[in-house]
């Protein structure tokens, strides 16, 4: 542990630590453009020089390791004039037109200007200008602007994997860019647009759109995957205008995928504002008093077996919480909040991310079974990728299932349930991978578990995950992968059917035979609804997408960034969300509109405000009593042997961009569709 | 005596007389009175009345939408929303002031790089009614045509100053 001495005061780093990390730990600002705490160091924009004592002239100290003795000055005249220089050659070549770029008013160099640089330029000679590239739907680019940090550069190579960008020629010349004239086809490439220092790369679908001094930050949480990654909403009045990461390092450090930065202009269309009532065969609008009266005329007498509600993918836990208590009210027991038809359930520690997300950073070795990760949660590709960069290729990855690229090196094994057979007999290489591996963790994904034979192949990966010593102390390999935001919190909740009830497929089916009468929807569009024809469909939630369409009554709900709202990710890290704006027209939280309706039907839910709904969440699940944390889940017996059938397991997302109503509803995503997904142009002509 | 000198004075009218003196005397001097509205007295080129939009010779208006006038306004007057044309260039869609609230602070003018916005000569523009006070952009650009003569001298005579 290096000890120096910064502007007089003593400091001790983690050996291995810069002296810029030393200067922080002295609390010295020191103003840099190239080094990033997530990205290698580079060491080329030169702006962090500070001066060192017997050291000719001032070093860069994002490059230079702390050393046992170093005096360093970081406030010295030297210093100044040192960061000075650099800020004007800096300068040089950097457009003085801040009052159009996007990146004006949280602009590193704009603010390292004020700080650090001259008033005025001496330059008199001509300034380059540079031909702006093209990165597709998402990064714009203005290459005038660029001054070389590389992080982009550094960010795609090493965080996204796909290493398409590069710095060509040299000195004044310098352009960086994709080498070939081709889009980024990466789902984090929204990740450069925070990281470009300067209005270099900026947002395409955001542009000029708002300035960074009239927008409201709320603190939100992400429903679009089930990572649940922590974002800034963003808005002016009551428009949602961009979404931002937070930084959280248990779960999405400062990353976020392109589909939770961009599809929020979906909130934009296709939206519900109002209450409808089918009227002969027609959506009539209506008031709540006509919604709620047209489903009192339906339900008051009906036996509660005749009645279902299935939840969706991006339903908050507070909703699920009243209607579960409703639907406990009106004594139906068939609901489900697995809208996929999937079987998991049981005990907790079956359908979590038991590793946690951060844990990935202390496995060596990774069996992914059924999931699509770079689809299905690219931030956590992104972490096994770093694992897999940190342990130079030790981290050996098995892939069972579709085949994908992951973006770093793994074993393709083999497509389905046999491969899983040979694996947990040790026929296959990679059990000799598994047995060698002193923490090994296997990902199972949806794709393996929304089929038929689901008990089955769940007690094969327990197998696995119990013969190659995956649970062993503090250490549980075994994880879950879920594609939707409510899953988890549904499942702890216990949103599942109760004693006699039907799951989600059952529903369907005697909805089709009529001995469902009334199916609540809440936010549940991915189901059959030609199934549902026969039977009296309420839907309540934002969009207007398939559920809507078969709906006889419509309530509707807020989006996400129009509610406080309770999510469970998939590693079971319940997290809270605050409302950015006001659900649209005479939209309600939807934990209100449910309490509301409990009341019309003469049942009133017992509680009247959101802490008493929270209240009650702490009675379901213990899950809700520590936010932001995970609790361990036991390691019990779970799944059921049985016969595995043979067809491959397949991801259930198929277009990363468009995986719920928002993001169908979204331009942006339609054009990320169109440029990134293959088969897209093949299903348009279709 | 005094009696006699008072007497003696109202008696010849002297109060009267020099006070006809006083206005006989201003009947020759140069007058300081204007005949508003067919005369107007003499303004600063730094004067701060109603506001413009002013445009390039070349026709394209000057406004690049960065905002910043609206950000400095004391008064909040300033509405702005942005769009990109359709040539990619960043305009405003939409370039409202509140005539009403407005202080005629001159921030405005003084924050725009472009010296779109302007706070020109005209100070007689009342309305007969409020709405008729609340600014949209067609109104500022026709502001800005027909006072562009006018707004450039004003600019080039302030220049050396700024």
């Amino acid at each position: 542990m290096p000890k120096l001495t910064v502007d007089g005061i003593e400091v001790e780093v983690e050996a291995g630590a810069t002296v810029l990390q030393a200067c922080e730990e002295a609390g010295k600002e020191i103003p840099r453009f190239c080094y990033h705490e997530r990205l290698s160091i580079a060491g080329n924009c030169r702006m962090c020089l500070v001066e060192m004592e017997r050291a000719p002239k001032p070093v860069a100290s994002c490059a230079m390791p702390a050393a046992d003795g170093m005096v360093i000055k970081t406030d010295s005249d030297l210093v100044k004039k040192a960061r000075n220089g650099v800020m004007e050659f800096l300068l040089i070549n950097h457009p003085l037109d801040c009052p159009i770029c996007d990146q004006g008013g949280e602009c590193d160099l704009q603010d390292q200007a004020m700080a650090y640089g001259f008033d005025a330029s001496r330059y008199a000679e001509k300034k380059r200008a540079v031909k702006d590239k093209e990165l597709g739907p998402i990064v714009k680019t203005i290459m005038t602007r660029c001054i070389h940090c590389t992080r982009c550069v550094r960010f795609s190579e090493e965080v996204a994997g796909v290493g398409t960008m590069g710095a060509v020629y040299r000195g004044e010349d310098t352009e960086v860019g994709p080498y070939i004239e081709a889009s980024i086809n990466s789902e984090l490439s929204g990740n450069l647009v925070d990281l470009c220092p300067v209005g270099a790369l900026t947002s395409k679908p955001y542009a000029f759109t708002a300035r960074p001094w009239e927008l409201k930050k709320t603190d939100s949480i992400d429903v679009m995957d089930a990572v649940g990654s922590n974002i800034r909403i963003d808005s002016r009045s009551s428009e949602v205008m961009r979404v931002l990461p937070r930084t959280n390092d248990d779960v999405n450090e400062e990353w976020i995928s392109d589909k939770t930065r961009y599809a929020i202009d979906g909130l934009k269309r296709q939206r519900l504002d109002r209450p409808y009532v089918r009227v002969d065969g027609k959506l009539k609008a209506a008031t709540w008093d006509e919604a709620f009266a047209a489903i009192k005329a339906k339900v008051s007498g009906l036996d509660g077996k005749k009645i279902a509600a299935i939840a969706g993918d991006t339903v908050d836990c507070e909703s699920m919480t009243a209607l579960k208590d409703l639907m406990g009210t009106l004594g139906a027991p068939n609901l489900d909040c697995r809208q996929d038809g999937s079987k998991i359930g049981g005990p907790r520690a079956s359908y979590i991310f038991n590793t946690t997300i951060s844990g990935i950073d202390d496995a060596d070795a990774c069996l992914i079974v059924g999931a699509n990760i770079r689809a299905e949660a690219p931030i956590i590709n992104s972490r096994l990728r770093k694992r897999w960069r940190a342990t130079a290729g030790d981290f050996k990855v098995g892939i069972i299932g579709e085949s994908w690229d992951p973006t770093y090196k793994h074993d393709y094994l083999g497509a389905g349930a046999e491969t899983l057979s040979a694996v947990l007999d040790g026929k296959n290489d990679f059990a000799k991978v598994l047995k060698a591996a002193e923490k090994p963790m296997i990902i199972v994904g949806m794709g393996a578990l929304n089929r038929e034979d689901s008990d089955a192949v769940l007690a094969t990966v327990r197998a696995i995950a119990e013969k190659y010593g995956m649970v062993s102390g503090d250490w549980n390999g075994f994880n879950v992968l879920h594609t939707a935001a409510s899953r988890v919190g549904g499942l702890d909740l216990g949103f599942v059917p109760g004693e006699g009830g039907l799951a989600t497929n059952d529903i369907l089916d005697a909805a089709a035979k009529g001995d469902v009468e009334v199916v609540y929807l809440l936010g549940a569009d991915e189901i059959d609804m030609s199934k549902l024809e026969k039977a009296f469909v309420v839907y309540q939630g934002a969009m207007g997408d398939a559920g809507a369409q078969a709906a006889d009554v419509i309530l509707p709900g807020a989006a996400y960034t129009e509610k406080n709202g309770t999510y469970v990710n998939t590693e079971g890290r319940a997290q809270q969300g605050w409302r950015a704006v006001f659900p649209v027209g005479e939209a309600k939280e939807d934990w209100a509109i449910v309490r509301a309706l409990s009341g019309a039907l003469g049942q009133a839910l017992p509680y009247d405000n959101i802490d008493a709904v929270r209240s009650r969440m702490v009675e379901l699940s213990a899950t809700f009593a520590s936010l932001n944390a995970v609790t361990k889940a036991e390691w019990t017996d779970f799944g059921k042997a049985g016969d595995m059938k043979s067809d491959g397991f397949t991801s259930p997302v198929r277009n990363f961009y468009m995986t719920d109503p928002i993001s169908r509803a979204s331009v942006t995503m339609a054009k990320c569709t169109e440029a990134f997904v293959k088969d897209a142009a093949a299903e348009k002509v279709a | 005596m005094s009696f006699i000198d008072r007497t003696a004075r109202s008696f010849l009218l002297v109060e009267l007389v020099s006070g006809m003196a006083l206005t006989l005397k201003y009947m020759f001097k140069p007058k300081v009175t204007l005949n508003y509205p067919y005369e107007k007295g003499p303004l600063s080129p730094r004067f701060r009345g109603e506001h413009a939009l002013r445009r390039y010779p070349n026709g394209e208006e000057r406004c690049i939408a960065c905002k910043l006038c609206e950000a400095i306004c004391p008064a909040q007057a300033i509405t702005i929303e942005v769009e990109p044309r359709d040539d990619g260039s960043r305009r405003t869609t939409r370039y409202d002031i509140d005539m009403t609230k407005c202080i005629y602070c001159g921030f405005c003018e003084e924050a725009c790089p472009v010296d779109a916005i302007v706070e020109g000569p005209n100070f007689e523009f009342a309305t007969e009614n409020r709405e008729e006070l609340l600014y949209d952009k067609d109104k500022l650009l026709a502001n800005g045509e027909r006072w562009e003569a006018e707004l450039a001298a004003r600019l080039e005579a302030d220049a050396p100053y700024r």
